[in-house]
């Protein structure tokens, strides 16, 4: 292993350990200079395997470079370099060594050539991210991280099991198409499937992205799930059941997020929304959707950034977040708001935005594939994203009525990474050559066609025409302080309060015993004491003349006995 | 309050006016579908001006929709917090039913 082809993974880890030392102007040089680094030396790693390991009888490649791997590879290194930008200000320490140690686990986990590092660096990222969900270092964020902790441990368990079964099943432990065969091929999808979010696996997602800090949540909001996009990609690719788990995953968290009051668990749901869009591209199979999925995962990561990042500012500088609080913002943030209406846009897929040159690709297999109602839903939840997301999010924290909250711009950094991430989002979506040549293939699609153009306008014109009219006629929700239930209700309600009444049946059964037993005991106590005790007729003193009698009897028996 | 500069929004002309271009925009792009020839892969892309409506539909159902779970779907801010700290409380003794009392 040559010094130039070292896995992008030993930089993160290594900066980590030293961001954990130092403090101050050593360690945001440090954060800064290590993704370009790391970049470069991706860079100039040809394609690959690189770190071959024996391990027992199986062959280990902890580097394996090719052009999936790479792509994902690039876009971690841009999210990482924009999230630490928007970070430079954090002065915790374990935050930021934390956030360094978890993007490097991403790294690892896509440039991962076997199952078993893939497993280390599943694992890895729970245990990475969690320490970004504490360091709000609230009751609310230590709670949230623990059941994050036990969802995502859970799931590095399970693909741990699949990977058992599988390399006995197949004698090998090389990442490659895995498909839906066997009992390891359904653990290791279902491992894939809770940290890509999948419906009734994603409150995770809702439950611990929002508590964590507003920088951390930029951290967490670009790496976990695309792993398992990544992941999903490179075993399951055309698998049938992901297009619909995808099409469900793409629908349901709009309507979550229309009556959602905390505007970065509106994101978070919204994140699952866009996921969907992925799955259901990794689910056709085609070259088009597996570009599509890919490409959406990269405009994702930087615009739905973009707009963590935008929420972070306004969390930082008016420590709010709830859309019933907020609102007038636009009159001291103007930066602030001009970059999230960027980030709105770009994910509602307007012409000339990011979302608009990925997401038509895997809307556009969809079609020709023959999933006629998948294309549907995904069309519906086109209009929807745009209507919570595009239109929601920028519309209560930034307009909506005047909350008297005058606050400036946040600090330069973070407006620098805004920036930055609102250029990139315009940079793809008017040339988008520059996203399509590192995809994995050649398709040759043209996303910008009159029709294309024609019917994403206006299916987004009039759905902001639905907001107004809406709005107009009183007819929308206001944002309201509450909870809305969910799966994860399940384990936060329905579970604890079944153990409870169990808890509560076996203490009842418990007394109940014991109560029986102690009064059988004095039953049985009082039955010996009246045949035993002092008045018990086992117990008397009997005088000695009627003892004689009955040796007397007894001797005379005897005798009587002997006569015959 | 009465220094305080007036903003863009402040002046409901301006509302009017945004609402006017989205008015004007929505208008427009309805009518380019008789003029521009759209590909069809689908026959539902047949119906004239089936994005817009799909669009408008779509949006409209959805508030309607998300309102209605409102009702069995909401509860109070505190709903999962206040039933933890209880569970809490009763392992921990006194010390997590002093935390409550907050």
């Amino acid at each position: 292993m040559t010094p130039i082809e070292l896995p992008p993974f030993l930089f993160f880890y290594a900066a980590g350990l030293l961001a954990l030392l130092l403090s101050g102007g050593p360690r945001a040089v440090l954060m800064l200079l290590i993704p370009v680094v790391s970049a470069a030396n991706l860079w100039l790693t040809p394609e690959g395997s690189y770190g071959q390991l024996a391990f027992l009888d199986f062959q280990l490649t902890i580097h394996q470079v090719d052009r999936l791997s790479v792509l994902f590879g690039y876009l971690f290194h841009i999210a990482a370099l924009i999230a630490i930008i928007y970070s430079l200000h954090v002065k915790d320490r374990l935050q930021q060594g934390a956030a360094l140690f978890y993007a490097g686990s991403a790294l690892g986990a896509v440039f991962a050539g076997d199952l078993l590092t893939l497993f280390v660096f599943w694992e890895m990222l729970a245990l990475t991210s969690v320490f970004l969900v504490w360091a709000r270092r609230s009751e609310r964020s230590y709670r949230a991280g623990m059941r994050y902790l036990v969802i995502q441990v859970s799931s590095g368990l399970l693909l741990l099991g699949g990977i058992i079964l599988y390399s006995r099943e197949t004698n090998s432990l090389s990442f490659v198409e895995i498909g839906l065969n066997g009992a390891y091929g359904w653990l290791i999808f279902l491992a894939f499937g809770i940290k890509c979010a999948f419906p009734f696996f994603h409150n995770w997602l809702t439950d611990a992205y929002p508590e964590s800090t507003p920088t951390g949540t930029v951290f967490l909001s670009a790496f976990t799930t695309k792993v398992a996009v990544y992941a999903l990609a490179r075993g399951y690719p055309g698998t049938e059941l992901l297009v619909y788990i995808g099409a469900a995953m793409t629908c349901f968290p709009i309507f979550y997020a229309v009556i959602e009051n905390d505007l970065r668990r509106v994101l978070a749901y919204s994140l699952i929304n866009q996921l969907g869009f992925m799955v259901v591209g990794v689910g056709i199979g085609t070259a088009l959707s597996i570009n599509g999925a890919v490409a959406h995962a990269f405009t994702d990561v930087i615009f739905k950034g973009l707009l963590f990042m935008s929420m972070g500012a306004v969390l930082h500088m008016t420590g709010r977040i709830n859309g019933s609080e907020l609102g007038g913002l636009y009159k001291t943030m103007p930066k602030t708001t001009v970059l999230c209406i960027i980030g709105a846009a770009s994910i509602s897929a307007f012409p000339l935005f990011s979302g608009f040159v990925s997401k038509s690709m895997v809307m556009t297999a969809a079609l020709e594939n023959d999933f006629p109602w998948i294309w549907l839903m995904l069309l519906f939840a086109s209009a929807g994203v745009f209507h919570h997301a595009g239109i929601k999010i920028p519309y209560f924290a930034f307009f909506a009525h005047d909350s008297g909250i005058r606050v400036s711009d946040p600090p330069v950094n973070m407006l620098l990474a805004m920036t930055i991430a609102a250029a990139l989002c315009m940079t793809i979506g008017i040339f988008p050559e520059v996203l399509y040549q590192l995809l994995p293939y050649d398709t040759g699609y043209n996303p910008y066609d009159a029709t294309h153009i024609l019917a994403q306008t206006q299916l987004l014109f009039f759905s902001a025409l639905a907001f107004a009219w809406l709005n107009l006629r009183n007819l929308y929700p206001p944002e309201l302080p509450s909870v809305n239930l969910d799966a994860e209700w399940c384990y936060r309600r329905l579970a604890p309060s079944v153990l409870e009444r169990i808890t509560h049946g076996v203490v009842t059964a418990n007394n109940a015993v014991r109560r029986m037993a102690r009064q059988l005991f004095n039953r049985v106590l009082a039955y010996i004491s009246r045949h035993h005790g002092p008045e018990g007729i086992l117990a008397r003193t009997w005088p000695t003349g009627s003892v004689v009698t009955w040796v007397v009897v007894l001797l005379a028996v005897y005798l009587s006995l002997s006569l015959y | 309050m009465s220094t305080e500069k007036t903003y863009f929004f402040d002046k409901p002309r301006n509302v009017r006016l945004i609402l006017r271009v989205l008015y004007a925009g929505c208008a427009l792009l309805f009518a380019l579908d008789f003029v521009i020839h759209r590909h069809i892969y689908h026959s539902w892309e047949n119906l004239w001006g089936f994005y817009a409506l799909y669009g408008f539909v779509g949006c409209v159902l959805l508030v309607v929709v998300a309102k209605w779970m409102r009702t069995f779907l909401m509860r109070d801010e505190d709903y999962y917090l206040r039933r933890e700290q209880a569970a809490d409380g009763d392992k921990q003794g006194g010390e997590g039913r002093d935390h409550d009392a907050h």
